[in-house]
């Protein structure tokens, strides 16, 4: 297989071995974009210019022996939500159209140093609230697979990019499962890691307490070399772990005998399509007979995710967005008085989506709504947490489907904002409880589209979780139609 | 002001600026005066994907004030965002402490007044600075950031004079502290004032209104009595109080309606989930140290025989409290020192308390050349003076200024001698009983001494040639 079609593990061998230079490799995947992107719509601008540098800079390294490790000169993709200095960098928004962010994010800084080649910014919802890349105000992303079809969201761009091989890794955020239920409609691996396990400075806010930096690739190494680039503490974000952070790749190929795996029968209940059930028991089938203890751990309250999940994230992005007032960057509306300025440029700026949970968030805080809304969610919260907590005595991961469905028709859901919201009914608890998760392929549907399976781990667990992975994936790579000119 | 049958019931807001190096979450400086903007990073500037990081000298510094005001130091307190629009406000929301602020309970030492109990002291940032031009309004963001305690006390003063007085302490408290400038102009010391009344002998609190924009001791006493007045006209003649935000105008001494209940912020508190709860542990609580207040000093000096009066004026000025010890000797001569030629050379703008031109303790070598008779008192006051004025040795002051003071006994017995020579009528009236006559004999002897004689040697001798 050409190395531009490799697994990002494969590919950071390749370049290691010296079968295929960063430049050469960069071209190819250029190519690509050129060739498909028109249709997709992954990116919403591309950085050549650092990325030649970058990719240049890569082989010099290899020829002098001093190579950084395994990201060096591998392209990546960034979602539109990491600020990099001097790059136009919008949220997926209007109101921030034209906003040239002054400092780099430290995921960006971190890659860099870790040699790896930005080859651009993808497509997202806008200020990453959705699932379907729809509310980006650049346009919708296409699936893959199917191009009347969503690649989810919000991080869609990055999973398509990664799917299309567009790029063998990427980065989104997951705040609601926008990193885990892209992954699955597109047929690719994606890591929310722990709450704290990667900085968010730099990273535009949504929700603080929900939102998390994590990796798509084809492969669960791949993810595993991308996780381990970026994770640590940055003093620059308090929220982020001293922990220290582990070799993820050296641990993965421990096999997982003896490990207990948790199935919660809430996760498999109504809404669930058939065919996505059948192809998750498949992969815990697979587990099991690979030496998996595998046991039924009830998670009674996952059910009141969806609503706690929408006080709690709406609260903090009324706050979160409240800096979007035109008065410093981005639009600014044309008027004469402040209050109108605010308006108008808010009006203006905002998609329906964004106005949505600004009114929900803003409404959950209000005086006399408080102790009924965002009070309330937070003690269901910690409910949420602590079945986890007492699933995790008896059990090293929990395994779920990651969506309820395969890629919907873009559009289909765009005037029913709930039947949006559920989709990420079982991706939600996993940001509530601040643990890991991840997003692996299990499969097709009969419309040949791409099912993913979820495992779900103990806080600050990635290694577990990424052993458990690696197990599960699939032992071959389909590759989607439009690679193949379909 | 008196105001019969009613009593006012006041509680005051205190806005104080830390005095850290850096911001409360980034590293920009907090130097005031800087030309606008350039004092900004990401962070102070709320640029998407910016994260507050705290810094611990800010923590550090409202610990010392709730050490010193005897509040409780919670062990977890927790940062809030308080949310609403504002040009300054770059987030569209100020980070501060709500529910559980770091310090709580405590009170202020107020002289005359006893213990002023605290509600609270919390910790947040300051906003920027909207500017407006004839052209327009700018924004300033170079405050942005700044850590600032906010001191809330009860409503527990009942006079504009009262808390002036307690204003005055508080900050008086907070430079000792050396966490704040008390700088009311520059807005590094700022109060708020709710104010209400009620008939005497009630207990219930009347409604309140809160007045903003008084950055003076004087504006403060001239709100709040306006503002008892105008709440007593307006309950008298039937009306009611209004619950309010009012604006003191200072040109014309009124205050006046900004904002009623209803128009007020709803600002939606609730926890900031960018920084964790503020954990403060013991032995950090423990390793900060206090240093003594104002009134302990005052008290101190009293006890060691300092005058009340001068006490407090010392205290009224840490730097000259540091003056008074390395003064040294005799606290209470000291303290004279300090209160008397000091204050006046200040005054007179002779010295420069910030940067002083003598040593303190060169002091002591005057009052060892005074107390030996080598000068006289009034030469020891010159000689004091231009100590201060110069830093000169005292004794090359001396010297230079030719004040020694002839105390030989030879030598004055000479001149004693030539005066009784040269005034027989004199001499014979003393003898015969006028003896006021004296100090007419001393008089004439410190005439051909140049008054340089030692005046009490030359009591001494008169006496003796003259007595019976």
């Amino acid at each position: 297989m050409k190395a531009d079609l490799l697994p990002l593990s494969l590919v950071s061998e390749a370049l290691a071995s010296g079968t295929v230079p960063a430049d050469a490799l960069l071209e190819a995947f250029l190519a690509r974009i050129r060739a498909l992107d028109g249709r997709l719509h992954a990116f919403l601008r591309l950085t050549e210019n650092e990325a030649w540098a970058a990719a240049k800079a890569s082989v010099q390294r290899r020829a002098n022996g001093k190579a950084l490790g395994p990201l060096d000169g591998v392209p990546i993709a960034l979602k539109d939500i990491f600020c990099m200095e001097g790059v136009e960098t919008c949220c997926g928004s209007r109101i921030l159209r034209g906003y040239h962010p002054p400092y780099d994010a430290t995921v960006v800084r971190k890659l860099r140093q870790a040699g790896a080649v930005i080859v651009g910014k993808t497509n997202m919802d806008e200020f990453a609230m959705g699932s379907s890349t729809e509310n980006s105000a650049f346009g919708p992303t296409a699936n893959p697979w199917d191009l009347t079809r969503s690649p989810g969201g919000s991080s869609g761009g990055s999973a398509a990019a990664v799917a299309a091989r567009l790029v063998p890794g990427a980065f989104g955020t997951d705040t609601g499962g926008s990193i885990r239920q892209p992954a699955a409609l597109v047929g690719c691996v994606g890591l929310k890691p722990t709450y704290g396990r990667v900085s968010r400075f730099g990273v535009i806010a949504f929700a603080s307490s929900l939102d998390q930096v994590g990796p798509f690739a084809q492969d669960v190494k791949g993810v595993a070399h991308l996780l381990g680039a970026v994770a640590g503490h940055d003093p620059n974000d308090q929220t982020s772990s001293e922990r220290p952070v582990p070799d993820y790749a050296s641990a993965l190929d421990k096999g997982v005998r003896g490990l207990r795996i948790g199935v919660p029968p809430e996760y498999f209940g109504e809404g669930l399509a058939p065919e996505v059930e059948k192809a998750v028991r498949a992969g815990i089938e697979s587990l099991r007979a690979q030496g998996c203890e595998v046991r039924e751990t009830p998670l009674p309250n996952s059910p009141h995710a969806i609503a706690t999940y929408y006080i709690v994230a709406t609260a903090e992005a009324s706050s979160n967005l409240a800096r979007y007032d035109g008065v410093r960057y981005g639009h600014r509306a044309k008027a004469s008085q402040l209050l109108e300025m605010y308006e108008k440029t808010r009006a203006e700026g905002f998609g329906a989506e964004v106005k949505r949970r600004i009114m929900l968030g803003t409404y959950a805080l209000s005086a006399g709504y408080y102790d009924a809304y965002y009070l309330r969610a937070q003690k269901v919260r910690a409910l949420i947490r602590r079945d986890f907590d007492q699933a995790f005595a008896s059990v090293d991961a929990v395994i779920s489907p990651t969506s309820p469905t395969t890629a919907f028709r873009l559009g289909e859901k765009m005037d029913d904002p709930l039947a949006m919201y559920l989709n990420d009914v079982y991706t939600v608890p996993v940001n509530l409880a601040g643990l890991p998760g991840i997003s692996l392929p299990c499969g097709f549907d009969s419309k040949g589209l791409p099912i993913g399976l979820q495992l779900i781990g103990r806080p600050f667990d990635e290694e577990t979780l990424l052993r458990i992975a690696r197990a599960a994936e699939p032992a071959e790579q389909r590759l989607p139609p439009i690679l193949e000119g379909r | 002001m008196p105001v019969p049958d009613f009593e006012p019931v006041i509680g005051l807001e205190v806005h104080a600026q830390l005095l850290t190096r850096t911001k409360i979450f980034c590293g920009c400086s907090t130097r005031f005066g800087a030309p606008p903007n350039t004092q900004v990073c990401m962070v102070c500037l709320g640029l998407p994907g910016a994260l507050p990081a705290l810094n611990r000298a800010a923590v550090e510094m409202a610990i010392k004030a709730g050490k010193a005001f005897g509040c409780r130091i919670a062990e977890r307190s927790v940062w809030a965002r308080k949310n609403y629009f504002y040009p300054d406000l770059p987030k569209g929301y100020q980070i501060s402490q709500y529910e559980l602020p770091i310090c709580s309970g405590g009170a202020v030492p107020v002289p005359g007044l006893g213990s002023i109990p605290l509600e609270r002291i919390h910790l947040e940032e300051d906003a920027g600075k909207n500017v407006h031009t004839a052209t327009g309004s700018e924004v300033d963001l170079n405050r942005s950031g700044v850590p600032l305690i906010e001191i809330v006390g009860k409503p527990a003063l009942r006079s504009a004079e009262g808390a002036s007085e307690y204003l005055k302490s508080l900050r008086l408290c907070l430079i000792y502290l050396g966490i704040n400038d008390g700088n009311l102009e520059e807005g590094s010391f700022r109060c708020d004032a709710n104010v209400s009344v009620r008939r005497k002998g009630e207990s219930k609190l009347g409604t309140r209104v809160e007045l903003k924009n008084i950055n003076s001791f004087r504006f403060v006493r001239q709100a709040i009595d306006f503002e008892i007045a105008r709440q007593v006209e307006l309950i008298e003649s039937g009306g009611k109080v209004v619950q309010e935000t009012r604006l003191f105008d200072n040109e014309k001494g009124v205050t006046r309606s900004m904002r009623s209940k209803e128009e007020a912020n709803d600002y939606r508190y609730f926890p900031d989930p960018d920084l964790p709860p503020l954990r403060v542990s013991k032995e950090w609580m423990e390793g900060i140290s206090t240093p003594k207040l104002p009134h302990e000093i005052a008290d101190a000096l009293a006890a060691a025989g300092v005058s009340q009066a001068d006490a407090r004026s010392i205290v009224s000025d840490p730097r000259l409290v540091e003056v008074h010890r390395k003064v040294g000797g005799d606290p209470k001569r000291a303290a004279l020192f300090v209160v008397g030629e000091l204050g006046r050379a200040v005054n007179e703008k002779e010295a420069d308390l910030s940067a002083l031109k003598f040593d303190p303790a060169l002091v002591q070598e005057v009052w060892k050349l005074q107390d030996a008779g080598a000068i006289s008192s009034t030469a020891a006051r010159e000689v004091l003076a231009e100590l201060i004025r110069t830093g000169e040795a005292p004794q090359k002051i001396v010297e230079r200024k030719g004040l020694a003071q002839v105390s030989d006994q030879g030598a004055l017995e000479a001149v004693v001698d030539a005066v009784i020579a040269r005034n027989p009528a004199e001499v014979e009236k003393y003898r015969g009983g006028k003896v006021n006559l004296l100090g007419f004999f001393v008089g004439q002897a410190m005439k051909d001494l140049k008054g340089k004689g030692n005046p009490g040697a030359l009591n001494a001798l008169f006496k003796k040639k003259l007595g019976p």
